[in-house]
């Protein structure tokens, strides 16, 4: 089973570029260049030594001992969570405006859910000079204030979302309209492995930066460089294609995708795509979808509103296809649970997002000599008042 | 390969007969009111609009813009589905004669089953389909053969960025017409023609192409109409024309008010 992308943007059956002949030439253009600029020795040296000196990677692997005893396995914690910004989000940030300036592209636009991918965007922008748009859902900037005044200190303009739901996937669309509006110097930075082909692989292999690292942590570690579980929180998909990357090929590496359960996969406010989704195409793929029986999108419900997102990439739509992953879906409750238990037991507050990942292993059936990493994909100060709110700690 | 002109096919007839000015119009099914799909059609016709573009709301309209998508969101509040569009137009051509399109994003057109979506289209009398987020690759290795056995021409857009090797092969695969998207915008954007568009239609007209063009995306009034006239068969208005539809107001007497305006 093949589980990279293949020559025409497909996983498998999903994928594809499903854009408008307006956006033809932006992502044609993107398609025939980005592994030539990838690949390149100067863009590698360059993405490396940012990586490295202002991100601060690698990131370190940490055997969480007390959450091991806990759990009665090994458990390991990526820590993208240390990573500047705070989340995975940067790996990606980096290497699309390194490739935008080789691009000759002079402005960038991202959306934003939570914020955490427009602060990774804002920060690279600022770093580089672009000037910077962001859209965000209305709904989202009420949620997400903080993030909003914090990509505003960093110099970029925060336009809000006003079509539809108002949240992620009304940005996306507001987003790749205002491309559509401006073809022709400006990059669209999207912040997960979704979009249109060559995007989900572009982001995939930006953020497989840390199954790499992973590989040799491990082995300077455990003696060996594969682990038996990789567990991984999954709204679009980009931190858990990232920690899979190096491991998709090797059926002894078992995937686990936690997915936001929300209030419930049966109540009606979930965001549990690979259960409640069928095939569709939203966004420029044909991924696994949250959609009424007349094909209209379903706004979907997590607590988390990094996982809030009707869709998943169409690397993990495959993975599901194929069984190569296993999902499972976390409610809000199991999630904040989890995120309190990390709190107590190992002195780290994690995002919401990377809570669902912890909460999945209360699902799975382990043996004390399991090796699992858990990617902890980002801290929780954003989600302090969520964390707040919800008490019981 | 040239294809011989299929003279049963409404558009092609149009085309053949109709030299210039030719005016389309395009709006959103089951808006303002679910019942006024049918209506607006009948009204549009009775104006003498040559070809309607009849819209399938979508929740997530990307290439639209504002009023488009209002328009389609207030048609999913009315409960408008794609089923009760062609139950709406199942008999459509007992009363209107003029080429009937389909245009409509790719998602739910795939719930509803592609096939199925061909054969209800064809029964109804439609004659040609715009699906804006159908790449011409997937359109000819998924979708053509059904389309084809459903006598359904497929028009493709091009924009100002579209290459000149892109819009021959897009030509060469076009029977009907060519919607040429007048500057790089989502529908409903701008207002007036300038220079530069009048540089880049006159660039497609000198690429001599098979088929005609139409021209659409800020054709919003009289003076805009003729301009895109000028360098095409005709031109196409979508969101102007929506914004002059009220639920309050009597369809058929704004419909006609509207098109005063324009013709």
């Amino acid at each position: 089973m093949q589980y990279k992308v293949d020559k025409n943007g497909y996983y498998g059956n999903f994928g594809g570029a499903f854009i408008p002949e307006m956006l033809y030439p932006n992502v044609e253009e993107l398609r025939q260049n980005y592994l030539a600029i990838m690949e390149d020795p100067s863009f590698q040296q360059e993405f490396k030594a940012l990586l490295s000196d202002y991100v601060g990677r690698p990131s370190p692997l940490y055997l969480a001992q007390r959450l091991s005893e806990h759990f009665g396995a090994r458990v390991y914690l990526k820590r993208e969570d240390l990573n500047h910004t705070g989340a995975h989000k940067i790996n990606n940030t980096i290497g699309q405006i390194l490739l935008a300036q080789r691009l000759g592209k002079k402005r960038i636009i991202a959306e934003t859910g939570a914020g955490q991918h427009g602060v990774a965007t804002a920060t690279v922008c600022a770093l580089m000079g672009i000037d910077c748009v962001v859209y965000m859902g209305e709904v989202d900037i009420h949620r997400q204030k903080p993030n909003v005044e914090r990509m505003k200190l960093l110099g970029a303009k925060v336009v809000p979302a006003l079509s539809g739901s108002k949240t992620l996937k009304d940005a996306t669309n507001e987003a790749m309209r205002h491309w559509i509006n401006n073809p022709v110097d400006t990059h669209y930075i999207i912040g997960s492995v979704v979009g249109p082909h060559p995007y989900p692989d572009m982001v995939a292999r930006f953020q497989s930066v840390i199954s790499e690292e992973m590989i040799w942590q491990l082995e300077e570690k455990e003696g060996r460089k594969s682990p038996d579980y990789i567990v991984a929180c999954v709204g679009g998909g980009s931190n858990a294609a990232g920690s899979y990357y190096h491991y998709m090929d090797d059926p002894a590496v078992k995937l686990v995708a936690a997915e936001a359960g929300g209030e419930g996969i049966k109540s009606g406010k979930s965001a549990a795509t690979t259960f409640l989704g069928k095939p569709g195409v939203l966004h420029g793929s044909k991924t696994l979808l949250m959609q009424t029986q007349d094909g209209q999108v379903v706004e979907p419900h997590s607590i988390s509103a990094g996982l809030d997102y009707p869709g998943i990439g169409p690397l993990h739509a495959h993975l599901f296809d194929a069984g190569r992953a296993r999902f499972i879906s976390i409610t809000d409750a199991e999630a904040m649970k989890a995120g309190i238990l990390l709190c107590k037991l190992e002195g780290i507050i994690p995002a919401i997002e990377s809570a669902h990942a912890i909460a999945a292993l209360n699902k799975m059936e382990l043996a004390d000599a399991d090796v699992l990493v858990i990617n902890l994909s980002g801290r929780g100060d954003k989600d302090l008042e969520t964390y707040i709110k919800w008490g019981g700690y | 390969m040239k294809t011989a002109i299929q003279v049963n096919n409404r558009i092609n007839h149009l085309f053949k007969h109709k030299s210039r000015n030719i005016l389309s119009v395009y709006f959103t099914a089951g808006y303002p009111r679910i019942e006024d799909t049918r209506p607006t059609i009948e009204a549009l016709s009775a104006c003498g609009v040559d070809l309607i573009e009849i819209g399938i709301p979508f929740s997530d309209p990307v290439a639209d813009g504002p009023t488009i998508q209002a328009s389609s969101q207030t048609a999913l509040d009315n409960g408008m589905t794609l089923a009760k569009l062609f139950t709406q137009i199942k008999d459509i051509r007992k009363s209107v004669d003029i080429p009937l399109i389909l245009m409509g994003y790719v998602n739910p057109i795939l719930q509803f089953g592609l096939e199925e979506f061909c054969k209800n289209a064809r029964s109804a009398g439609i004659d040609g389909l715009i699906v804006p987020d159908l790449p011409m690759q997937e359109y000819l290795e998924q979708y053509k053969v059904l389309f084809d056995q459903n006598a359904l021409h497929n028009i493709f857009l091009i924009s100002p960025q579209t290459s000149p090797e892109r819009i021959r092969l897009i030509d060469e695969n076009t029977d009907g017409f060519i919607y040429m998207v007048s500057s790089a915008s989502i529908t409903g954007a701008k207002s007036g023609i300038t220079p530069e568009q009048e540089r880049y239609f006159e660039r497609i007209n000198a690429m001599s192409l098979k088929n005609p063009t139409l021209i659409g995306f800020g054709i919003s009034n009289k003076a805009t109409f003729d301009k895109a006239c000028a360098y095409a068969r005709g031109a196409i208005i979508g969101s102007a024309f929506i914004k002059s539809l009220d639920k309050e107001k009597d369809l058929k007497g704004s419909i006609t008010d509207f098109m005063h305006t324009i013709k």
